[in-house]
């Protein structure tokens, strides 16, 4: 006597969506002159704020690991103001940029990095565990890759609950590599949840290459196989940034499920404070700095327009300045968490 | 001669089943992969094929029977020039319920609607009994829960059906619950645990996912995150080694990590530890992992009642909790209060039954054990008491060193591997609280230090015994 299987009825069918070929690069943004201001600014500051926490890693007022976003602040600063209210974000442990463009306080991020008690987590997460409800900001995560199922889940709770908030889930070169992150992209394109998987691809994954690393290295292309689109994004360029993630936005809000945005990007520094950086060339950074740095662009089109001149740049300079000097000295004067800490947040 | 049909084991831990539909009638002609029965197992309702070909001469069981035995013989094949007078006047049909015993499958037919449409597996040698190890249904006197409110009417149930009433209940109560995992939905759960849910709830509640544990566990802790309160049930814990990075440093650590900003309100749930023959990678016991991280919550019930209370609590509770079922325990059934509410505390031991000559703390399936022991104890003298801790984390070591500080002597009892075992914690918390009080070096009773071998003697002998507990009870009360 034997039994044979017998599939279960699938109830469920393929919804018909638009055609993933139809996703195209979009042309930059045309920015107003508050736009490129703004821009501008909010780069700026993440620029001054990673400088200032390499010098107080160096001081050593900063323990740990450090990694440090200086090259990629238009990706963030883009892809935020393509945002509205109520849209979450999360990304991996290069996550300081992330959470200044958020709007999150340079004093309770620097404040996290020197282990104080005004940190965003009473300084027991640090720089790569920083989370603020608030501004629905999911994480810093520390294991590469994991954040990826942790914000497709975030998506899914949009769609349970109906709303049209979209979950932007950062991750780098090196994580798409990851096997959960396909897990994920199956699961967001299946159920056609709001997510936007921007890869920011700073062509190391530590000191590997993409081309080492990567056996597909156009990363537009890594949701190919669970119908996803994607598209690859000129991460130096804030306007590109921006009308990439207004384009993707729309897509995930009307229902498409997820859309995958590669950034091109570049960071300048080495992988962490302690990264030497001898996998690649001095030339190679010295170029990008030159030729693409995305602040420069900014302000060259800014003095280019007359939307600023040499003094109005100057007074931005001095406002991130002062931000961040006041973030500095809180981070450093600020007590330690009190030692009964140890023991709070462990369980509700 | 007649060709016997015999009832066919299933599934690892059928026991036995229900013949729930005749499809041929006696004097039909039957051809090998006919589909001739249907039968209800502990897991789901199966079509039986026939192997040989022949006249269906004499049905011996009657359709609508429940807990026919694995191996009986169900009916009697006719193969050419055999005729029904070859038949012994013996075989008489058996009446609908005479070899009924209170049983999972007895109440899980009642249920059984939904399922008609569930699979059905290629069939195992039908002469292999892979439950021989399946302890029985134990029998012991259970001491009053003070949890239990006095009086309470009880109801019988099996840890399977009171898990489902428990998400049910849930689900109906908060919006927010939903379970997700692999095969709830439209299978009706891998073991039936989520039977009825997908019919009740809708799939945008009860969510089919892919083979993805890693992935689909961190999908439920980012919906966590954004404060639903997902279920995420594993066929077995076993698969959840895939996904131990998002319970362990995203679910456990993040409301630290947050300085108490955010956490994940999720239950990880799914049978834990060895069912039958199944062999090492299906068979592991997690109690002793799970109970080393800080962040997380471990339940590991024994009883139906254990299991639907501290569910519901599990299901409230705003941090991670890993919810360690058990498959052979889904079909025992026990009494349980029929209360509207039924919520029991998590991290409170229940002394299982009092006594005073030696303490047998146990967990989980570890008390089927740790039960009949005692009751083979009792017959020589020797009163046990048994706390079944119920939650391994936060565990509730007051209730044992006050159990202890009474019987002055300890045996813990679990499947799990032996080192680093959560009994070597106890062991070591009551030696550092209570060691003036011991009268015996405590012995730790544990599955063996191999991986789960596949063979039945050899599987029989990784695993704790009845006569190991009781061994370990008369070594720390120095009796022969």
């Amino acid at each position: 006597m034997a039994t044979a299987a017998r599939k279960s009825p699938s109830s469920r069918t393929r919804s018909t969506s638009k055609s993933t070929s139809s996703v195209k690069t979009p042309p930059p943004a045309k920015f107003t002159k508050d736009e490129e201001l703004a821009a501008y600014r909010d780069m700026l500051l993440i620029r001054r704020f990673e400088e200032k926490a390499g010098q107080l890693y160096g001081m050593g007022f900063i323990g740990g690991f450090c990694h440090l976003y200086i090259g990629q602040e238009a990706v963030v600063v883009g892809m935020q103001m393509a945002l509205k209210e109520g849209d979450q974000i999360i990304t991996g442990y290069r996550d300081h940029g992330h959470m200044l463009a958020t709007g999150m306080s340079a004093r309770g991020v620097m404040a996290e990095l020197t282990g104080r008690r005004g940190g965003y987590s009473k300084g027991k997460g640090g720089s790569m565990h920083m989370f603020s409800k608030e501004k629905n900001f999911f994480g810093g995560h520390g294991i590469v890759g994991a954040q990826v199922p942790i914000g497709t889940g975030l998506a899914l709770s949009n769609r349970y609950r109906g709303n049209d908030n979209i979950s932007l889930t950062y991750f780098g070169d090196g994580a798409a590599n990851q096997g959960q992150v396909y897990e994920s992209f199956n699961m967001a394109s299946l159920w056609k949840l709001p997510v936007v998987y921007i890869i920011e691809n700073n062509r190391y994954a530590m000191g590997t290459s993409v081309a080492r690393s990567s056996a597909e290295t156009d990363f537009s292309h890594r949701g190919l196989s669970f119908r996803i689109p994607g598209i690859q994004v000129d991460g130096m360029d804030v306007r590109a940034v921006k009308a990439a993630g207004d384009m993707a936005a729309e897509w995930c809000r009307g229902g498409n499920g997820p859309i995958i945005l590669e950034m091109q990007t570049y960071r300048y520094r080495g992988h962490s404070m302690s990264d030497p950086a001898k996998y690649r060339s001095k030339d190679e950074v010295q170029k990008m700095r030159s030729e693409h740095d995305p602040i420069e662009q900014v302000k060259k089109r800014l003095v280019e327009k007359k939307w600023a001149n040499e003094d109005d740049l100057k007074a931005i300079d001095k406002e991130v300045r002062d931000i961040v000097a006041d973030a500095a000295d809180f981070a450093q004067t600020d007590p330690e968490p009190d030692v009964s800490e140890l023991y709070t947040d462990i369980v509700h | 001669m007649p060709t016997e049909i015999l009832m066919p084991a299933l599934s690892p831990t059928m026991e036995e089943g229900n013949l729930s539909k005749w499809l041929k009638k006696e004097g039909d002609t039957v051809t090998a992969g006919d589909v001739i029965a249907e039968i209800e197992t502990d897991k789901a309702t199966m079509e039986v094929e026939a192997v040989d070909e022949g006249t269906l001469g004499k049905i011996l069981v009657a359709e609508g029977t429940e807990g026919v035995k694995v191996n009986t013989p169900i009916a009697l094949l006719l193969g050419d020039g055999e005729s029904v007078d070859d038949i012994k006047e013996s075989a008489a049909p058996k009446s609908a319920k005479s070899e009924t015993t209170a049983d999972e499958a007895d109440k899980g037919g009642k249920r059984a609607d939904a399922s008609e449409e569930g699979s059905k597996s290629v069939a195992q040698d039908q002469g292999e009994s892979s439950s021989s190890k399946a302890p029985a249904a134990p029998k012991a006197e259970i001491a009053a829960d003070p949890d239990i409110p006095e009086g309470a009417e009880m109801v019988q149930m099996t840890v399977r059906e009171a898990l489902r009433d428990a998400m049910a209940e849930e689900m109906r109560r908060d919006e927010d619950v939903f379970i997700m995992g692999e095969e709830v939905a439209e299978y009706q759960g891998a073991y039936k645990v989520t039977q009825g849910l997908l019919q009740e709830f809708g799939d945008k509640r009860v969510v089919d996912t892919p083979i993805t544990e890693h992935g689909f566990a961190g999908v439920g802790v980012g919906a966590a995150f954004a404060g639903l309160k997902p279920i995420v049930e594993f066929m077995t814990f076993n698969f959840a080694m895939q996904a131990i990075d998002q319970i362990v440093n995203s679910a456990a650590k993040t409301l630290y990590m947050s300085g108490g900003q955010m956490g994940a309100p999720i239950v990880f749930r799914g049978p834990n530890g060895a069912a039958a023959r199944v062999a090492a990678q299906h068979s592991q016991d997690y109690a002793a992992w799970y109970s080393h991280i800080p962040g997380l919550k471990v339940v590991m019930p024994y009883t139906a009642a254990d299991a639907k209370g501290l569910l519901k609590a599990a299901i409230r509770d705003p941090n991670p909790v890993i919810f360690l079922e058990n498959e052979i325990l889904y079909g025992h059934t026990f009494d349980v209060p029929k209360l509207d509410d039924f919520v029991l505390p998590i991290g409170k031991a229940r002394i299982h039954k009092q006594g005073k000559d030696a303490t047998i703390v146990s967990f989980g399936i570890g008390m089927t054990y740790a039960v009949k022991a005692e009751e083979e104890l009792r017959g020589m003298g020797i009163d046990a008491e048994i706390i079944d801790l119920r939650t391994i984390r936060p565990m509730d070591l007051d209730t044992v060193i006050q159990s202890v500080k009474k019987t002055n002597r300890l045996v813990t009892v679990e499947e799990g591997f032996p080192q680093s075992s959560v009994g070597d914690h106890i062991t070591s918390q009551v030696m550092q609280r209570a060691f003036d009080w011991l009268d015996a070096p405590v012995i730790t009773v544990t599955g063996r230090d191999v991986p789960m071998p596949y063979a039945a003697n050899l599987e029989k002998l990784a695993l704790p015994s009845v006569a190991d507990v009781v061994d370990a009870v008369k070594a720390v009360t120095y009796r022969d």
